[in-house]
């Protein structure tokens, strides 16, 4: 079996880049820790060493290539004795892509991981767009829409924020001079000096505490956590202090601050770096908890955040940043919290969910609609407070509900969920509220296992069949 | 100097006090030095000149009532007497309500008795406007601050004159109007947030400084330590106080740190300017907080104090000091009683005598005597004047939601 060199990623946002020069060519040997080729991007440039030993066989991108997907096989190595035979039409992205059709499989990770950034690009429409924006009651019919990356989605909320209110700043790990790990916080240093776009020491607990004490001392914090896993170290300062301040000082002493950042599962980052925190955050009454799904609610709904007078949990999406959507261009686009949305309208079941995993069901919603199921898709949008009324009113029409999200059941938001919709519309119901959930195993890391563990657009459309008796 | 404990002998090295109950506490080994306490440098000096007075003690009151030494503050004779009032105010409120909880009208009281000087010479150093982020036992700071004492009494009667409506618990209090923030019940994070505080103030150009506390028994939590750092980096206008009063409940000091150091020498690491002062000396405690708030104030950065000092009551209502430590400990600790100690200074000066203390003691005894009265005419635990229940349901979010206003609807209607 040949052995496939991909084109490597220079950071964990790099998505494609430039093969510069090539330093073998076909025939020659090399040992592993020979230059094989150099690669450039916008930001740096990097020499691609080998790390097997054989011959070069096939070489499949051209020195001076321009827009090389990461991911891509860029050269073909034979291992010892092996004739070129072997070497038959390019595998690796273009195989992903292949096993990528209609369900989860590692490799719908999306853009930002180096490993899938290049067969995803690929995918023939990305995530569904759906049919919602017409009907999306917040966004008025005759504005003309910008195609944004969720990423700079939420950039283009916090640039506009703290341009219109000097006392929001953000203030995290690698926000300021790094512009973000995930590049959310691109060129705001730039626009708004290191005063308000504060690079801290690596202590969650501690930027965090910073964080409520600037609120409370009458600033606007966007406090950012690399990812939600790592706020857990700063839970403390999310539950017993910003949101039960206002409760506990009679309503003298208030936080208003974001907490933001990546939640959930991406690509095989492991059990430490994918958990969902959706369910824990809901549970906390003195917080408000957000987890958009596109880039429109991803800006609205951070720009309401940014305002609200409250401590608020922003859930964002790592697989989600790349992803591109309609965004309104309006001076002040805000969608309030609180608010869920039907994203799809049917008649014949109601699929809820939030974040990534609304994708899930538009994609289901389609496949529900090839075998003549109906289904209305509703994205929550806001975890806590919880729009139930929406989901109700949906119910009373369908009859039937799938409850669908990425992380654990156990107390999770599509328990809260169904436990809501039997109780105030137990008589509506022809079915058991269906759920879908992922594995109740912290995530794992091999590619297989993963995909086996989180809940796809297969699930969704088994429990919408189940829920219909089909 | 300390006794060899049985489970010290091995190489697993447990802190133990030197003296335990059934002991007779000796402290004849400690000197109290005043002659030879260090200098005072300028305030915005770089901070490693204040490396040695994170290991000696500022003290400018002898035991004879003289002040002595570098650090004699300005302080009027009327402005002296108004310090004492407070120092004994607390104390005779403090007295009241652990009486009054130990019959049964509050469920819980933490006393301050032996280290008032420390808030009430903090407060008097600081502006009223100034933030504190204090933790329990700070209650002479809302009392020299003029806080309702009322007020605080109904907080711990849990009363309808509690201005918290029963949303926390005994003297956890919580005085915005006295720059005097809600104490944290999970000990520690007030330190990093007061530090963010005043990290907010100085991007917003105002001269408010913050000044957080600790027990020295908290320093122990990660808290501490994050707001050293973060204090240190970005040089925020603070003053980060750490109280130690020797006992963290049953442990001894040496349990939060080891017993290599004192707890004001942790900020020298962290390039911090450190005090370490006679907590029981309130004319010492003013001057290290007026030195550590100028420097604050000046854009020089924050101050580690360590207030050294005696818990001479148990840690609550909850507890039984004789149990862990001799029964006379807090009376022969070798720094005195802060009370006495402002008094005999007092006297030294010709401001002050027996009769005038001894009349003042009546007086603020009378005096708390009549706000703990009108504060209980509004209701006790487990009396029949409460807090009105409606209030329950507010000041979770900073509006109303839907789904609150539901819960309350529905309460109503059970009601009725």
């Amino acid at each position: 079996m040949a052995i496939d060199i991909q084109m490597p990623a220079l950071s964990p946002t790099m998505e494609e880049g430039t093969l510069s020069k090539w330093l073998v060519k076909v025939g020659d040997t090399v040992a592993s820790g020979d230059i094989l080729a150099e690669i450039e991007t916008d930001k740096a440039t990097m020499e691609v060493e080998s790390i097997d030993e054989g011959v070069v066989g096939k070489i499949l991108i051209e020195a001076g290539t321009d827009g090389v997907k990461v991911g891509a096989v860029i050269l073909q190595l034979l291992e010892d004795g092996e004739s070129a035979d072997v070497l038959s039409a390019p595998v690796g992205g273009d195989m992903i892509v292949e096993d990528d059709k209609g369900d989860d499989k590692p490799g719908t990770a999306g853009a930002v991981h180096p490993e899938n950034a290049g067969a995803n690009r690929d995918m023939s429409g990305g995530m569904p767009q759906a049919v919602a924006v017409a009907n999306d009651p917040d966004i008025p019919t005759n504005i003309k829409m910008v195609e944004t990356t969720v990423r700079d989605a939420l950039r283009d909320a916090m640039a506009e924020e703290m341009r219109r209110d000097e006392t929001v700043f953000v203030m995290g790990e690698e926000v300021a001079e790094y512009q973000g790990a995930y590049k959310v916080t691109r060129e705001l240093l730039q626009e708004f000096g290191s005063r308000r776009v504060v690079d801290t020491p690596i202590t969650e607990y501690g930027f965090a505490g910073i964080g409520c004490g600037a609120a409370m001392g009458g600033l606007k914090p966007i406090v950012e956590f690399m990812t939600w896993n790592f706020g857990m170290q700063a839970i403390d300062h999310i539950i017993n202090s910003a949101a039960k301040t206002l409760y506990m000082s009679g309503g003298q002493m208030r936080c208003p601050i974001v907490f933001r950042g990546p939640n959930g599962a991406a690509s095989r980052v492991g059990a430490q770096h994918s958990h969902d925190y959706a369910s824990w955050y809901a549970n906390v009454p003195g917080l408000k908890v957000v987890a958009p799904y596109d880039a429109a609610d991803a800006k609205g709904l951070l720009k309401a955040a940014i305002r609200d007078p409250n401590p608020v949990v922003f859930l964002e999406h790592e697989l989600m940043y790349g992803e591109t959507f309609d965004v309104p261009d309006m001076d002040d686009f805000i969608i309030p919290i609180g608010k869920a949305k039907v994203r799809r309208e049917g008649t014949d079941i109601t699929l809820v969910s939030h974040s990534r995993m609304v994708g899930r069901c538009l994609e289901a919603a389609d496949i529900l609609a090839e075998q003549g199921i109906s289904a209305e898709v509703i994205d929550l949008r806001t975890i806590r407070p919880l729009d139930t009324d929406t989901v109700i009113k949906s119910v009373k029409k369908t009859n039937r509900i799938v409850c669908a999200e990425e992380g654990w059941g156990q107390s999770g938001i599509g328990a809260e969920v169904a436990a809501r919709v039997v109780a105030e519309a137990f008589d509506y119901l022809d079915a058991p509220p269906e759920r879908v959930f992922q594995a109740d195993v912290p995530l794992p890391y091999a590619a297989n296992l993963e995909a086996l563990s989180l809940p796809g657009t297969k699930d969704v459309v088994e429990a919408a069949k189940r829920a219909c008796y089909k | 100097m300390s006794k060899q404990k049985k489970s010290n002998t091995s190489r697993l090295y447990v802190p133990e006090p030197q003296f335990r109950p059934g002991d007779t506490p000796d402290y004849s080994h400690i000197s109290v030095p005043v002659g030879h306490a260090p200098s005072r440098p300028d305030p915005l000096c770089p901070a490693h000149e204040t490396s040695e007075h994170a290991t000696r003690l500022i003290r400018v009151l002898r035991f004879s009532g003289e002040a002595a030494g570098d650090w004699i503050p300005k302080i009027s004779p009327d402005t002296l007497r108004r310090a004492l009032r407070d120092l004994a105010l607390t104390r005779a409120m403090d007295d009241r309500m652990f009486n009054m909880q130990r019959q049964g009208k509050m469920s819980f009281y933490m006393k301050s008795a032996g280290e008032e000087a420390v808030s009430i010479g903090h407060a008097m150093a600081l502006r009223d406007t100034d933030m504190v982020f204090p933790t329990y036992r700070q209650q002479g700071i809302l009392i020299h601050r003029g806080a309702s004492i009322k007020e605080m009494m109904c907080q711990c009667l849990s009363n309808s004159g509690d201005p918290l409506d029963g949303k926390s618990i005994p003297v956890l209090y919580s005085f915005k109007k006295h720059g005097f923030f809600s104490i944290s019940g999970n000990l520690g994070t007030q330190l990093i947030q007061g530090v963010g505080w005043a990290m907010a103030n100085a991007y917003k150009d105002s001269d408010g400084i913050a000044s957080v506390f600790t027990g020295e028994g908290a320093t122990a939590e990660g808290d501490f330590h994050y707001a050293l750092n973060f204090a240190s980096t970005y040089r925020a206008p603070c003053l980060i106080n750490v109280v130690n009063n020797q006992w963290a409940i049953s442990s001894f000091q040496g349990i939060a740190a080891g017993e290599g150091e004192t707890f004001a020498a942790r900020g020298i690491g962290y390039g911090l300017a450190t005090l370490r002062v006679d907590g029981n000396d309130i004319l010492a405690v003013y001057a290290a907080t007026k030195w550590a708030a100028e420097r604050a104030r000046r854009g020089g950065g924050a101050t580690l104090i360590e207030h050294f000092t005696y818990r001479k009551s148990g840690h609550s209502t909850s507890d039984d000091p004789t149990k862990y430590r001799p029964e006379n400990e807090p009376d022969v600790w070798p720094f005195g009683d802060p009370l006495e100690r402002l008094k005999n200074h007092l006297i030294f000066i010709g401001e002050w005598d027996e009769e005038q203390h001894t009349r003042l003691l009546a007086e603020v005894k009378l005096e708390i005597r009549e706000i703990y009265k009108s504060a209980e005419a509004m209701g006790n635990l487990s009396g029949e004047t409460k807090v009105n229940d409606f209030t329950m349901f507010e000041q979770v979010y900073e509006r109303s939601l839907p789904h609150l206003d539901e819960q309350k609807r529905m309460f109503a209607a059970e009601r009725d």
